[in-house]
């Protein structure tokens, strides 16, 4: 696969690969989507804005240049935004590739971090030179009014053009709690979703603070994605049992949807409304009790988004989807094109199970 | 007619921009009173701490609707501080050129400054929100307000109330009045996205007003007809009441089955009604 790297959310000619339950795959062009979907069906996306998280700034007992990219966050309330899981970059930008970013001074408990109009405190490291916990100290307001002043959205070396806030937010994004962009969603647009309204498709939202994808370094990449909070309002529990009722299909946009949802249902497999913190790592031994399909980004294969894939069809299956990606010069990340997997059609006995 | 129950806002997130002069400043005022968390946007930072202190429950936020580096910084700080969104007013307008002038003798830049902040810093903003504005409609009241409006037997699906943006109008929309060129024209702009806005986004239950405000003792009124009799003009506070109870009816309108349409035609025509006066 290639890297997208212009920062356009919809582009013309974007494509979709898609894959039944069967394993079988075909091409389309992804503005086609919503006529993969039929009466009843429900499709459900994250509507989490992204927040600008990355903070450029000076570690205040050295003088050293810093970048900071808040990573995670226990909750979802807007009120309490002090306390932030942060990577911590020495000099540098988004330009340089993350795994050739310097390393920060070393941190400590205590230390201050002045970031614009921002200051925070590092409460702790955790387990790593990079991964720290950081308190704001000001009220909220300012928090917010600091952000906006001075955070840009985290990005990454493939994208050359420094991205805005526009590029970022998908059309449906509600509440700015995200790390990164739930790229999924930027196949969503007013029009399709009038489509599906239109056959009969209902539409819902769930939130969930979509933390970083990546942070340049293997060991701390092995423990993506970190803890994210989520919401899922009664509206969207309710339509998910009346898309069973009626035969449709849950069609998940994005892997947010499907931790969230997956993370709800965990219990006794019926989504729960309401808000909480989804922990596990879904992979090839996961079994989804709530999503039929997803529509994703297309992803390489030493990623966690990947592996999550790998609970939707099975590694014959996946290894023929990387194969088609590349031999059809897919293009991948936050703004490349899409894959559309059915979870995979179970024999008798293992549906049963 | 509305009880008084259904003209409070208790809890409704309402964000206005232009907050802190005029009817603005009226609004959030009477928003605030009716119930409702607000925060309001200016230019002017000095201007946003007075009247954040003398409305201590407002969320104060200083940017510029008509530049458009300013919005997503706005839109984050209203979702931040609010916390979602139900409603939103634009209501900062600028005049124009200062005195009027006739449209012969408008400077591009005077018709420029207009459209900025009356057509494409509403158009921005409002794009910026309709996410939110969106998700406000699909998930219905706060749960303790459908416990207060319903009662114990109310189920949440039926106390949807739907979201709703207000854009401020004028009269000057409608009617070609002389020296009003670029007023005029970039409100009667306003006025129709609105109305198109509106047959677009209805099944969202996003809905949009284009109301009429009347002619106001405000400031921008002041610049407009320096001479004019304060004692003729409308006082601020009684058009921001009037505001507020149109968007309270509006929100009532989803939850009751009828004559829902009839309410939005009524309050759009409002600007039409005005204008369209022999």
């Amino acid at each position: 696969m290639i890297a997208a790297q212009a920062p356009v959310q919809r582009p013309r000619d974007a494509r979709l690969l898609i894959v039944d339950g069967h394993g079988h795959i075909r091409h389309a062009a992804r503005s086609e989507f919503v006529e993969l979907l039929n009466a009843h069906d429900l499709v459900i996306a994250n509507d989490a804005a992204t927040l600008p998280a990355s903070l450029h700034g000076r570690h205040a007992a050295s003088g050293a240049v810093v970048e900071v990219r808040l990573a995670a966050r226990a909750s979802l309330d807007t009120a309490d935004v002090h306390r932030f899981v942060a990577v911590v970059f020495g000099a540098g930008d988004f330009r340089t590739r993350t795994e050739d970013r310097p390393l920060p001074p070393e941190l400590a408990p205590g230390d201050r971090l002045e970031l614009g109009p921002l200051s925070a405190t590092v409460e702790s490291l955790l387990d790593h030179p990079r991964l720290v916990s950081l308190h704001f100290d000001s009220p909220a307001r300012d928090i917010w009014a600091g952000l906006a002043a001075h955070g840009r959205p985290i990005q990454y070396a493939h994208v050359p053009a420094p991205l805005a806030l526009w590029d970022v937010w998908t059309p449906i994004a509600a509440m700015p709690v995200a790390f990164e962009p739930p790229s999924a969603g930027f196949v969503l647009d007013w029009a399709s979703i009038r489509a599906m309204q239109r056959r009969g498709v209902a539409f819902a939202t769930l939130t969930l603070a979509a933390g970083i994808s990546s942070t340049g370094d293997a060991q701390l990449d092995r423990r993506l994605p970190f803890d994210e909070p989520y919401r899922i309002p009664a509206t969207a529990a309710a339509a998910i049992l009346k898309a069973r009722r009626q035969g449709g299909r849950v069609v998940a946009i994005g892997t947010t949807v499907v931790r969230a949802l997956e993370h709800a249902a965990a219990r006794d497999g019926v989504v729960h409304p309401g808000e909480a913190l989804a922990n596990q790592r879904l992979g090839p031994a996961s079994s989804l009790r709530v999503v039929d399909a997803i529509l994703s980004g297309t992803h390489e294969p030493d990623s966690s988004h990947y592996q999550l894939l790998r609970a939707f069809a099975d590694d014959v299956t996946m290894a023929e989807v990387t194969a088609a990606l590349d031999a059809h010069a897919y293009r991948t990340h936050e703004f490349g094109d899409s894959i559309f997997i059915e979870r995979r059609v179970r024999a008798a006995s293992q549906a049963a199970a | 007619m509305t009880t008084q129950l259904n003209e409070r806002l208790d809890g409704v997130r309402i964000a206005i921009t232009g907050g802190t002069s005029g009817l603005g400043l009226a609004l959030v005022g009477e928003l605030t009173r009716r119930g409702a968390r607000v925060a309001f946007v200016a230019r002017t930072r000095e201007r946003v701490d007075e009247v954040a202190s003398a409305h201590p429950h407002a969320y104060g936020i200083v940017g510029d609707v008509a530049s458009k580096e300013d919005i997503y910084p706005i839109a984050l700080q209203i979702l931040g501080g609010l916390g979602g969104l139900d409603v939103l007013v634009n209501n900062a307008s600028s005049l124009g050129p200062v005195p009027l002038a006739l449209l012969a003798d408008t400077e591009c830049e005077d018709l420029e400054l207009a459209l900025a902040t009356n057509v494409l810093g509403p158009f921005r903003l409002t794009k910026a929100l309709l996410g939110a504005l969106a998700a406000s409609a699909r998930e219905g009241l706060p749960r303790r307000l459908v416990h207060r409006s319903l009662g114990e037997g109310g189920s949440a699906g039926s106390a949807k109330a739907g979201s709703v943006v207000v854009n401020i109008s004028s009269d000057a929309a409608i009617n070609a009045y002389p020296q009003w060129g670029a007023y005029g024209a970039s409100k009667a702009a306003l006025h129709h996205l609105t109305r198109i806005w509106d047959e677009e986004l209805a099944p969202q239950g996003v809905h949009f007003l284009s109301l009429d405000p009347g002619d106001m003792d405000t400031p921008l009124h002041a610049l407009a007809v320096p001479d004019a009799d304060p004692s003729t003009l409308k006082r601020p506070e009684a058009a921001a009441r009037e505001i507020a109870d149109a968007i309270a009816v509006r929100r009532g309108a989803d939850g009751a089955s009828t004559s829902a349409k009839a309410s939005v035609d009524g309050s759009v025509s409002r600007a039409d009604a005005v204008g369209a006066a022999p």
